[in-house]
C-alpha cells in the first residue's frame, strides 16, 4: 500500500493515495466527489467533457461511503472516474464524440462501466474524443476540439484526448479510454500521462460503440502505472456478452508490479529512432532506456522489418471495418434521421450524409472502396497477408526480448489546426503505435520527460498477455524517475 | 492513381452516403491520397502468406442460442426517430 502522501492536495494524488486516504478516514467520497467536480467545472474551457454526471457522481459517492462503513467496500470503492463518451453509459447520453448520436441515451452499461461501478468506482462523466475514435488530436469530435494542459493552445491528441486532457489537469485520478491505433497511449504522451492498451480481447468491448473489430481495445490512462494495475485487475478477463474476450487467467496487476527490471531484456527497434523521430524526443527516449539499462536491464538492438508497412496495413484494414460497423447508424433505429426524406434511400443517405463528419465519411468511404468488388484481393486480402507478416515480426523479436521499448509518438504535442489539411500528416501520429494493435500486443506509455517544456512518452510492449511484465517495467522507472508526479503549471 | 469524381459517387453510393456538391471536390482529393498512399502495400512480397484476419488467431466461441436477455423493446424504443406500436416507422417502400 502506497503511504499517505502529506501536504499532498486531493486532486494531485493517485488512486492507489486515495484508496488510502479514504481508507483510514481522512476524508469521504462525498468530499472528494464534490471536489473534483468543482475542479471540472473551473476548467470546462479545456473542452475535456461532453457530459458532466454530477448526479449520478453523489449518488455512487454515498454508497460507497456507506460500504466503507459497513465493511464492504470494493476495490475501488469511492474512487473517482471518467469514461470516454464511446463506452454506453446506461440512462447517460452516449455520443461517441459525433452529431449522429447526439441523443442518445443507452439503454444498457459496457462492461468496463458496469466492472467499474461493481467495484465502487463514482463516475464524473464522459469524457470528448475523435468523432467514433477516428482521429489523432481530438479534432473530429461534433463537440469541437479539447485543450492540452500543457498549453491550451495545442492539442492534447486522440482519440481519447478529453480522458486524457483530465486526467492531466488533475480534473480527475484516471479515466477509460479505447485503443484502435494508438488512441490511448498517443493521446498520454502528448499529455504527461500513462496510458495502457491491454492485449486484444484482454477486456470486454461489450458496450464500446464498434469502430475497428479485430483492432479495438479498451484500457485507461492515469498517472501511475500501478493505478493502471489497480483498474485493469477490475475490468480484465472474459465477458460471456464479448464472443472475442479471452479465457485467460487475471493475475494480481498490482502485486505485480514490485518486480524489478533486473535482467529485463529490454528490445530497442533500430527503425523507431529513424527519420521522422523529433531529435529531442528521441533523447529523451534514450535516456530513460539508460535508465532503465542502469537499473539492470540489458538493451538490444532488434530489428522489424515490416513495421514501416503498419500504417497503410492499417489505413487497409481499420477503415474495411469501419465501414461494416458504421451501417449500422440509418436512421433507422436510433441516432439521427434527417427531415422529410423523400423515400428509404433518402433517409440513408442524407441521415448519414448530415450525421458523419469529414474524416468519419473519409474512412467509411476508404473502407468501401477496399472492400468493393474488384478491389478486395488487391487491397483487403493484402493488408490481411502483410499484417501477417508485422505480427511475425514482433513474434521472433519477442524470442529474443522480453519487451520492446521506444518513443510512443514522433512529436510532442502539436497545435489544434496545424495537421488538419492532409489526412495522412495526421495518420503518421500513430506510426509508433499502430504496430501493437495489428499484432494485438499489449502496450503502455509513460511520461519519460520533456522537449521544450511539453511531455515526451516512453512506449513499452509486450507479448500477448504480458500485461504484467510491461506494467512492472513501467512502475519500476516511475521508482526511478518523478516525470509522472509533474502537474502543468495553471492545473497544479 | 487518382480516383475520379465518379469512382467517388459511386463509393459514396455504396455507403449510403449523400455528399454535397461544395465537398466533392476535397473528398476526391483526399480519398486519393488516402488511396495513393495506401497502394504502398502493393509493392510487398506475400506469396504463401495466410491473411490475418484475428490479432490472436483464434476463432469466436459459440454459445446455445438462448434467450439471455429481458425483452425491453420500449426503453430501447425511446432512441428510435420514429415508431407506431412496436414498429419502427419509415417512408413507405412499396406503392
Amino acid at each position: 500500500m502506497t503511504a499517505d502522501p502529506a501536504g499532498l492536495a486531493l486532486h494531485q494524488r493517485t488512486l492507489s493515495e486515495l484508496a488510502w486516504g479514504l481508507t483510514k478516514g481522512d476524508f469521504t467520497s462525498r468530499e472528494l466527489t464534490e471536489l473534483l467536480l468543482g475542479r471540472v467545472a473551473q476548467h470546462e474551457s479545456l473542452n475535456a467533457f461532453i457530459t458532466v454526471t454530477a448526479d449520478v457522481a453523489l449518488e455512487q459517492a454515498d454508497r460507497a461511503d456507506r460500504a466503507r462503513t459497513r465493511g464492504v467496500a470494493g476495490p475501488l470503492n469511492g474512487l473517482p472516474i471518467v469514461h470516454k463518451d464511446l463506452f454506453c453509459t446506461k440512462g447517460v447520453l452516449t455520443t461517441c464524440g459525433s452529431n449522429i448520436l447526439s441523443h442518445f441515451v443507452s439503454p444498457y452499461d459496457a462492461t468496463v462501466v458496469e466492472r467499474m461501478a461493481e467495484a465502487g468506482a463514482v463516475m464524473l462523466g464522459k469524457t470528448n474524443m475523435d468523432e467514433f475514435a477516428m482521429g489523432s488530436s481530438n479534432e473530429t469530435s461534433f463537440y469541437g476540439p479539447v485543450m492540452n494542459p500543457w498549453d491550451t493552445k495545442l492539442s492534447p491528441g486522440g482519440s481519447s484526448g478529453g480522458s486524457a486532457a483530465a486526467v492531466a489537469a488533475r480534473l480527475v485520478p484516471a479515466a477509460t479510454g479505447t485503443d484502435t491505433g494508438g488512441s490511448i497511449r498517443q493521446p498520454a504522451a502528448l499529455t504527461g500521462t500513462v496510458g495502457l492498451k491491454p492485449t486484444y480481447g484482454r477486456v470486454s468491448r461489450y458496450g464500446m460503440v464498434a469502430f475497428a473489430s479485430s483492432l479495438d481495445q479498451a484500457g485507461v490512462i492515469t498517472r501511475s502505472a500501478e493505478d493502471a494495475a489497480l483498474l485493469l485487475r477490475v475490468i480484465a478477463g472474459i465477458d460471456r456478452r464479448d464472443s472475442t474476450s479471452v479465457d485467460h487467467p487475471v493475475p494480481d496487476y498490482v502485486a505485480g508490479i514490485s518486480k524489478p527490471v533486473k535482467g529485463l531484456r529490454i528490445g530497442v527497434v533500430r527503425q523507431h529512432f529513424d527519420e521522422g523521430l523529433d531529435p529531442l524526443c528521441a533523447e529523451r527516449v534514450k535516456t530513460s532506456l539508460d535508465a532503465l539499462n542502469e537499473a539492470g536491464a540489458s538493451l538490444i538492438e532488434i530489428d522489424l522489418p515490416s513495421i514501416g508497412l503498419s500504417v497503410p496495413t492499417y489505413y487497409v484494414v481499420a477503415p474495411a471495418e469501419c465501414s461494416s460497423n458504421l451501417s449500422r447508424f440509418d436512421g433507422v433505429r436510433f441516432g439521427h434521421r434527417s427531415a422529410d426524406p423523400e423515400d428509404l434511400l433518402d433517409l440513408y443517405c442524407r441521415s448519414r450524409g448530415e450525421g458523419f463528419g469529414a474524416e468519419v465519411k473519409r474512412r467509411i468511404m476508404t473502407g468501401t472502396y477496399v472492400l468493393s468488388a474488384g478491389y478486395y484481393d488487391a487491397y483487403y486480402l493484402k493488408a490481411q497477408k502483410v499484417r501477417q507478416l508485422i505480427s511475425q515480426d514482433f513474434k521472433n523479436a519477442f524470442e529474443r526480448v522480453d519487451v520492446i521499448a521506444g518513443p510512443t509518438a514522433p512529436t510532442t504535442a502539436f497545435a489544434i489546426g496545424e495537421k488538419t489539411d492532409d489526412p495522412i500528416t495526421m495518420y503518421l501520429n500513430d506510426i509508433y503505435t499502430i504496430g501493437a494493435n495489428l499484432a494485438g500486443l499489449p502496450g503502455i506509455s509513460v511520461p519519460c520527460g520533456f522537449a521544450t517544456g511539453l511531455p515526451v512518452g516512453l512506449q513499452l510492449v509486450g507479448p500477448h498477455f504480458a500485461e504484467e511484465r510491461i506494467l512492472a517495467c513501467a512502475h519500476q522507472y516511475q521508482q526511478l524517475t518523478d516525470w509522472h508526479k509533474m502537474a502543468p503549471e495553471d492545473f497544479a | 492513381m487518382p480516383l475520379t469524381k465518379l469512382e467517388v459517387q459511386h463509393v459514396a453510393m455504396l455507403a449510403r452516403l449523400q455528399l454535397e456538391d461544395r465537398d466533392v471536390d476535397d473528398v476526391v482529393a483526399k480519398l486519393s491520397r488516402i488511396v495513393e498512399f495506401v497502394d504502398q502495400l502493393q509493392a510487398v512480397a506475400t506469396d504463401n502468406v495466410l491473411p490475418m484476419a484475428h490479432p490472436l488467431n483464434m476463432s469466436q466461441r459459440l454459445r446455445a442460442d438462448d434467450v439471455t436477455e429481458p425483452n425491453q423493446r420500449d426503453f430501447v424504443q425511446q432512441n428510435a426517430p420514429s415508431t407506431k406500436e412496436g414498429y419502427y416507422l419509415v417512408p413507405k417502400v412499396l406503392e
